[in-house]
């Protein structure tokens, strides 16, 4: 369990983080979503103690870092895989670490095996690929069998089956009830691990909820629809109340009606379609469109209700 | 890549934890750190090929002269004359090393790792100070006595030598004819005398160490920190030694390396500027504890 409590983080005259407060239950992955300079490293950069938080406090499992007695035991961070002295043996590294918490030396075996790095074991790290590093600072997180852990962009750099790999390897952490609180810029990769989201934006939280309600609560389902009488069809439709769009290949887009609606409208109006379409928000689209609105509309309560749907092609657009 | 991957490899359970993580595993965590890089056996490495060779070279020029010019052997330093290069260069060396203990961990990001794993910052600070002082002495130790053997076998010909086992003399005054040099006056060298110069030399090239760590804890980068060393204890005496006479001295003896010229001097009378062995290296240690408070207090203090 990870609480934080008002957490305010300044650099200088810039505000990173502003009044966050969340909480990371044990049991599930918990994804943790935002543009970049959204804030999202710096926020865990804190709850290790790395840095200071200006405002706010952060506990875990009711202790602040630096009173954890074990920390290994407790927390598993893995923030930058290159934050290594590439000068030492990938063993010698995780030897290091595991003496500061009392650990057994066996225990260094064991991890490397576990991420497969068996075979560079007395290599130094400075020859890693970034894939090869990620798994040795996955290593690092696993040496203390800890009840937390902490992923900054773990699938960074890794190839394909290193990719599904973290992701059961995640999954089979959190179905242990270990808690595990994950960053990730790659949507698809939240959509498939994640059970649980924070979302922020500027420092602030847009969305603490579950992935299900995280989708839902974006602007939801539209319909696809191409024509040849496009805009016969878009007044048609306008008349009816729901709003539709064209874009450049000349589909349209409409909100409001179903794709049944729509295609008794056409009949009636004598419109031939040629494709009638539902399309569902993916978690990508419904990112964009929160954080664009975080961006749009920064005055707006944190974690308040949700935020009126912008226009999508626009959200897309500044999210990108 | 040279990896496979073994999603289900078991783990062995770990024992029960009780107590709480302290300073003997960080102590062994940082010997393991200084151990396992490269540049921690180069910069040994060199400061005893530079420490032992020195003597030996600057030995063997001073047997030579000693030869030529027996006028020189009034009031010739054996001892000094030995430690020498290993206390002017030695000092370099090992600050490259004091500031890097540190200065590596910010510069590869290491710190947060190693904050991570353990975050009681005043634990890491004073464990790693610790350990490298540690190692820092004993290289010290035993680069100082072998310059000292070797410099003292190469000068065994020429009668002035100095021994750490039997009080050596040495004559104070010479008359240069050119018949010869007619020598007199006697001065004792006590075994005492020697061994403060060889234990007190390699103090003080571990308190520059030490000064060099301080200077790294504050500066976090390893090109700056190495410089602000090398400036304050080689550039700047330099720059002291520049100053008018009637009053350098009295800024010299404020300044670190100042300890090193007493320390190292075993013939003659104290040099009535300077303060006596002991509190000149109480000057260089005073430098050594400021420098590494403050950075003691940055390492707390600052975020990571």
């Amino acid at each position: 369990m990870i609480e934080v409590r008002g957490l305010t983080k300044r650099y200088g005259a810039k505000t990173a983080v502003d009044g966050l407060s969340f909480a990371i239950e044990p049991g599930k992955v918990t994804g943790f979503l935002g543009p970049n300079g959204a804030g999202k490293t710096t926020t865990m950069r804190c709850i290790l103690g790395l840095d200071y938080p200006n405002e706010g406090t952060i506990t875990v499992d009711g202790k602040t870092y630096h009173d954890l007695a074990f920390p290994m035991r407790e927390m598993g961070a893995l923030l930058d895989a290159k934050a290594v002295h590439g000068g030492r043996s990938a063993y010698s590294h995780l030897l290091c670490l595991a003496q500061t918490n009392g650990l057994p030396k066996k225990r260094v075996g064991e991890v490397l095996e576990l991420v497969g790095l068996t075979e560079v074991t007395k290599k130094r790290s400075k020859g890693f690929s970034l894939g090869m590093s990620q798994r040795l600072g996955i290593a690092a997180t696993m040496l203390g069998d800890p009840k937390m852990l902490m992923f900054d962009e773990p699938v960074n750099g890794l190839d394909p089956e290193g990719i599904l790999w973290i992701r059961n390897l995640m999954k089979a952490l959190a179905s242990e009830g270990r808690t595990v609180f994950v960053s990730s810029h790659l949507m698809s990769e939240m959509e498939n691990t994640a059970d649980h989201l924070i979302v922020i934006g500027r420092g602030k939280l847009i969305a603490d909820c579950t992935m299900k309600e995280f989708i839902a609560r974006s602007s939801g389902t539209s319909v696809r629809v191409r024509t040849p009488s496009a805009g016969q069809l878009i007044a048609a439709i306008a008349a009816k109340g729901a709003t539709a769009s064209s874009d450049e290949s000349g589909s349209i887009e409409v909100r409001g009606m179903s794709t049944e609606q729509i295609g008794d409208l056409a009949f009636s109006e004598g419109i031939r379609l040629h494709e009638l379409t539902m399309v569902r928000a993916s978690l990508e689209e419904a990112f964009m469109e929160l954080t664009a609105d975080s961006v749009e509309y920064r005055a707006e309560v944190p974690g308040g209700q949700h935020p009126s749907p912008a226009n999508s092609d626009t959200a897309i657009g500044s999210g990108v | 890549m040279a990896t496979t991957t073994t999603a289900d490899v078991k783990l062995s359970a770990l024992p029960p934890a009780t107590g709480r993580a302290g300073m003997r595993g960080v102590l062994a965590s940082e010997f393991t750190k200084l151990r396992s890089v490269r540049s921690t056996y180069w910069t040994i490495g060199a400061l005893i090929i530079v420490g032992v060779g020195l003597a030996a070279a600057i030995g063997a020029g001073a047997a030579s002269d000693l030869q030529h010019n027996p006028g020189d052997k009034a009031a010739f330093d054996a001892t000094q004359t030995s430690l020498g290069g290993f206390f002017y260069l030695g000092q370099l060396i090992i600050a490259v090393l004091g500031a890097m203990a540190i200065t590596s961990e910010y510069s590869t990001g290491m710190i947060r790792t190693s904050l991570t794993a353990m975050p009681r910052r005043g634990t890491v600070y004073a464990s790693k100070l610790l350990v490298f002082t540690g190692v820092a002495l004993v290289i010290s130790l035993v680069t100082s006595f072998l310059a000292f053997f070797v410099g003292q076998a190469v000068l065994s010909g020429s009668g002035v030598s100095a021994s750490l086992f039997h009080s050596t003399t040495v004559p104070m005054a010479a008359q240069v004819t050119p018949q010869g040099a007619t020598l007199s006056g006697t001065f004792t060298v006590t075994t005492g005398a020697v061994l403060t110069a060889v234990v007190g030399i390699a103090l003080f090239v571990t308190v520059a160490a030490v000064i060099a760590f301080g200077l790294g804890a504050i500066i976090r980068h390893t090109a700056g920190a190495i410089a602000s060393a090398i400036g304050l204890l080689f550039v700047l005496p330099i720059i002291i030694q520049l100053l008018p006479n009637t009053w350098r001295w009295d800024v010299m003896r404020f300044f670190p390396d100042a300890a090193g010229r007493v320390l190292s001097s075993t013939v003659g009378p104290p040099n009535p500027h300077m303060w006596s062995a002991w509190p000149q290296f109480a000057v260089a240690a005073i430098w050594a504890l400021v420098l590494v408070g403050i950075g003691a207090y940055l390492f707390r203090k600052r975020d990571a």
